[in-house]
């Protein structure tokens, strides 16, 4: 039971970082029907950036995560402005290859800027383990999991009631009559790509202070995918709820399951549960299916 | 005859650098007036539209000669986010709601210019007055309201823009006949109040010209007709193919159709 409730709980933490990383893919194909390939490589920058602030310029660490999410930022109206507005109207297999494409440039940069060595975080926080009574989080884990639920309540807060959110969301839904409202629909892109990023770089601040930093930390980004199509690639909520789910049971089989067969399973685990539930389900668990009037 | 507040020169419209829609179409809206854009299916009524709202090129349309004149400013070169700031706004064809927001939400899509709150709030509340079926609507998803709640939605949300001039595209599509009488009740009442100019497009040319007090009738991609509402209603022709009144009823034969359209080259 103790180990059953240590699995769960963990699984609980990681899926919440999971879902803030979810939202890096949901506010960008939300706005623009672009699943960006390049997520994990943001995070990966995101992670880089969080670093060389910290640990090479010595910068505290509220001013840090300013200055990562304000590079993020950057980053995100960059590639929105010089690569992907020109693919505007282009066919979804071209902006898919761009997208990787682009992920590939960002880490050769990143070795090139950095080096491929593997690094590991200065102490970001306290590490003293948290103790809920019945059983201890790690400190990394813990506040990871409450910096990215506070990120993803302001991003949800942002979707739902600023002028801008519900002018990306119309626009999500038709740029012809959002253009005709005097919405300006290419700004509406640029400011996606900008939240997105600053939401991906985020989660890999943290995945990188829990587990370190190399260039292959981009590879989280993959294991994101089964929680935005679980979710539904348009839904906030969805995202949350899908990190959750992916993050509980990934621990779960990793403790109960990759004993009896040698390990793996819990890198397997989230991309079995994805293609069960496209089966059942193949708008995702919240995803939007159209509204069709009679 | 008051000043005109838009000014269509003899535009020439191309889509896909090939298609040509439009061959020299000019018309005029007099300030504060109901105008109405007559024709049948293809004529280019909603290229017209288009043309004036900027909103031509996401179509990989655009104007090769000619130009648009708004408030004596020309609209060359202005993105639609510009045009809907200078006070035009195009209330598209369909309804085009967003319907995975709430009424809410799209009103103040509608709003999405403006930031003076007291305003919006008092125009919000005449949308109430014009429409009130909104009211009761307001939290709902507008992807469920009925026909004629969105196109009473859609109308709403150019009256929230506070434009000078409205185009309004088929308003009367796909709605019941009582509804689409109300509709356009409130389309007088909105131009008189208001005092917003409004350029009408319309298949249902009976309930268009009851409202309007100038007309234009289109056909392949210009004007071939125009004139003050009686003129045209008096018009033998408009009667016949527009407003189906045929001459007594009888059946016609296939020359005398021809005889018409001879005659339509002349006309235009």
């Amino acid at each position: 039971m103790d180990i059953f409730l240590q699995l769960l709980v963990s699984g609980v933490a990681t899926g919440g970082v999971y879902a803030l990383i979810a939202l890096g893919f949901v506010l960008i194909y939300k706005a623009t029907h672009i699943i960006n390939f390049a997520t994990g490589e943001f995070m990966m920058i995101g992670a880089y950036l969080c670093y060389t602030f910290l640990a090479l310029s010595g910068i505290p660490i509220i001013p840090t995560f300013i200055l990562v999410m304000l590079c993020a930022a950057v980053l995100g109206f960059l590639v929105e402005r010089t690569i992907l507005r020109h693919m505007l109207g282009q066919p979804v297999i071209s902006i898919i290859m761009v997208t990787i494409g682009l992920s590939s440039i960002l880490v050769g940069l990143t070795e090139i800027i950095w080096s491929s060595q593997f690094e590991s975080f200065p102490p970001l926080f306290p590490r003293a383990p948290l103790d809920l009574g019945f059983v201890l989080v790690r400190s990394t884990l813990a506040y990871g999991f409450a910096i990215s639920m506070a990120a993803v309540a302001v991003f949800a807060l942002i979707f739902k009631y600023a002028k801008a959110g519900v002018a990306m969301r119309a626009t999500a839904g038709d740029q012809m009559a959002a253009f005709s409202m005097g919405i300006n629909v290419k700004t509406m892109f640029t400011f996606a790509w900008a939240l997105g990023a600053i939401a991906a770089a985020l989660g890999g601040v943290i995945v990188g202070n829990i587990g370190g930093i190399s260039p292959v930390l981009g590879a989280v980004g993959l294991k994101i995918f089964p929680v935005v199509i679980l979710g539904g690639l348009d839904s906030i909520g969805g995202a949350v709820v899908g990190g959750f789910i992916i993050g509980v049971l990934e621990n779960l089989a990793g403790g109960y399951l990759d004993p009896h067969f040698g390990g793996g399973v819990k890198e397997v685990a989230p991309f079995v549960i994805m293609v069960l539930i496209l089966l059942v389900k193949p708008h995702g668990l919240f995803g939007k299916e159209d509204i069709e009037r009679l | 005859m008051n000043e005109p507040i838009l000014k269509v020169n003899n535009i020439e419209v191309v889509y896909h650098h090939v298609v040509l829609v439009l061959k020299g179409m000019s018309l005029m809206v007099p300030e504060g007036a109901i105008v109405a854009l007559l024709g049948s299916n293809g004529a280019g009524k909603t290229t017209t539209l288009k043309a004036i709202s900027g909103l031509l090129p996401l179509e990989d349309g655009e104007i090769t000669d000619g130009g648009v004149e708004f408030q004596g400013r020309s609209l060359k070169g202005l993105a639609p986010q510009q045009i809907v700031r200078a006070g035009l706004f195009q209330v598209l064809e369909g309804r085009r709601v967003f319907e995975d927001l709430t009424v809410e939400e799209n009103l103040s899509c509608g709003a999405y210019t403006r930031h003076d709150r007291a305003g919006i709030k008092a125009d919000l509340d005449k949308c109430f007055h014009y429409f009130p079926p909104l009211k009761k609507r307001f939290k709902n998803l507008a992807g469920y309201l009925s026909g004629g709640e969105q196109q009473m939605l859609a109308i709403s949300r150019g009256l929230l823009a506070r434009p000078r001039l409205m185009l309004l595209d088929e308003p009367s599509l796909g709605l019941a006949p009582l509804l689409v009488e109300e509709i356009f009740g409130i389309i007088a009442e909105i131009n008189r109040q208001e005092g917003t100019t409004i350029l009408l497009v319309e298949q249902n040319a009976q309930m268009a010209l009851s409202v309007s007090s100038y007309g234009y009738i289109m056909e392949s991609g210009r004007v071939v007709m125009d004139g003050p509402t009686e003129r045209l209603l008096a018009d033998k022709d408009v009667q016949e193919f527009y407003l189906g009144l045929g001459t007594g009823g009888g059946r016609r034969s296939y020359r005398e159709v021809k005889h018409y359209k001879r005659r339509k080259r002349w006309l235009s």
